[in-house]
């Protein structure tokens, strides 16, 4: 039997959340045994080269970059798993959405006290190369379906193991007390 | 001698006095209610729904509700407990609660009851409402963002004429709860730490001492909220 493929992604995330998928330690050469990786930061491959059966997402949506990644990963991940507090709730970067965007885009590069009297030609960067900013941002489930949740910040590497192993072996997951935390 | 009653909590058989509420008549069986805008010591109000049960096949709350003889109350079934996990739900995506940036994670009743209810994520969409931190007071801070609006300060948190330092400002939707000015203003030092004491969630805060206890230590790190009680 061919392993099961898992592909992982970083949005609007710290890269936090991938750090605590690392720290499961050894564990992870176990995990390299269990699964193939598709694409990753972890692996450096940009583009799906294969269908994947489980997508992990780091980061809510702040852009359409991020949107378009989503999207991408629903189509082509079988089960797709919001890990961490910003993939879930949108985490700091939603520190933003009581704010309109137009505010906060002048704060950066107009008004806040490291730009201002500095961008003399009063530009906020708007080429077409440049991800649209979205007016929020968005928990990962508010743009597409996602699967199965997985708290904290960052969620703790046995929660990720124990969450990876279940969805591999099919069996139930193991949820102790301790392992759900959201900080 | 007091009226005894019998009633039974999810089919166990239990006595109680007459005129005893739900909440107590369960908890003297040593069995597990969810509260929130209950405390100790203060008249109930049953605003927060946490603390629901099923009694004779009607939902109410058990904290302002008196048993009755041969009452069959619901407390510890799926739909029971999924009712009040939507309750949890409702106010961590009414509010702006990042557990992550609070001082009070670990320690919160909210966060704890979502720990203990199991909320992975919230059904309901998040609102990401405009709120304010208050931080014109000596020696409290109130953030907005994670008030649950329960009252408990409101009801405890007086001065030594008996009014009240919190108050609501505003209505429906928009409601907060603030401080008097000049009351916040007098403040002392162990009426402040009681507010904070008294206040479920991060909305109340101690200046200059935020994250005094590490990761590890904080009350609801290792034990679910309502170990106390065997069931
Ligand atoms: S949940 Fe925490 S660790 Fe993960 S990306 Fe967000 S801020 Fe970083
Ligand atoms: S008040 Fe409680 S639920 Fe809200 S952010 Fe703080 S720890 Fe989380
Ligand atoms: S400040 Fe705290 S105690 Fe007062 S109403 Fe808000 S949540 Fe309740
Ligand atoms: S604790 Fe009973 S309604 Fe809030």
């Amino acid at each position: 039997m061919s392993k099961p493929v898992l592909a992982t992604a970083t949005l609007a995330g710290c890269f936090g959340c991938h750090m605590s998928l690392l720290d499961i330690d050894e564990k992870i050469l176990d995990l390299i045994e269990l699964v193939e990786f598709n694409k990753s930061p972890l692996t450096d491959i940009k583009n799906f080269t294969k269908k994947c059966d489980i997508g992990l997402i780091e980061g809510g949506c702040c852009n359409s970059e991020n949107v378009h990644v989503l999207k991408d990963f629903r189509k082509n991940c079988n089960i797709l798993v919001s890990f961490g507090e910003c993939a879930i709730m949108g985490g700091l970067p939603a520190f933003r959405n009581p704010i309109p965007i137009k505010e906060c885009l002048e704060e950066a590069y107009l008004n806040g006290p490291s730009v201002k009297g500095n961008n003399k030609s009063g530009i906020i960067p708007n080429d077409e190369e440049i991800p649209m900013m979205l007016d929020k941002v968005y928990p990962c489930h508010e743009i597409v379906k996602i699967d199965y949740f997985l708290p904290g910040c960052p969620p703790s590497a046995e929660l990720i193991w124990n969450a990876l192993t279940a969805l591999i072996t099919g069996n139930e997951m193991e949820l102790p007390y301790e392992v759900i935390k959201f900080d | 001698m007091a009226d005894i009653i019998n009633f039974t909590i999810d089919g166990k058989e239990c006595v109680a006095e007459k005129g005893t509420l739900i909440l107590q008549a369960v908890q003297e069986n040593d069995i597990y209610i969810p509260t929130l805008c209950n405390y100790k010591g203060v008249k109930p109000q049953g605003s927060c729904r946490i603390c629901t049960v099923r009694a004779n096949d009607r939902l109410t709350t058990a904290c302002t509700t008196p048993v009755g003889d041969g009452m069959e109350i619901e407390n510890d079934t799926s739909e029971i407990n999924d009712f009040r996990k939507s309750v949890i739900e409702l106010l961590f995506v009414e509010g702006n609660h990042f557990c992550p940036a609070c001082e009070m994670s670990g320690e919160c009743e909210l966060q704890a009851l979502a720990y203990r209810f199991q909320m992975m994520v919230p059904r309901f969409t998040y609102q990401f409402p405009k709120r304010e931190i208050d931080a014109r007071h000596p020696k409290i801070l109130k953030d907005q963002n994670r008030c649950i609006r329960c009252k408990r300060c409101i009801r405890t948190i007086k001065d030594e004429k008996g009014r009240s330092v919190f108050a609501f400002f505003g209505r429906g939707k928009n409601i907060e709860v603030n401080v008097d000015p000049v009351l916040g203003s007098k403040l002392t030092d162990k009426l402040a730490a009681k507010a904070v004491e008294v206040c479920p969630v991060g909305s109340i805060l101690p200046r200059e001492k935020g994250f005094r206890t590490p990761i590890g230590q904080r009350k609801f790190d290792h034990e679910p909220i309502g170990s106390e009680y065997k069931h």
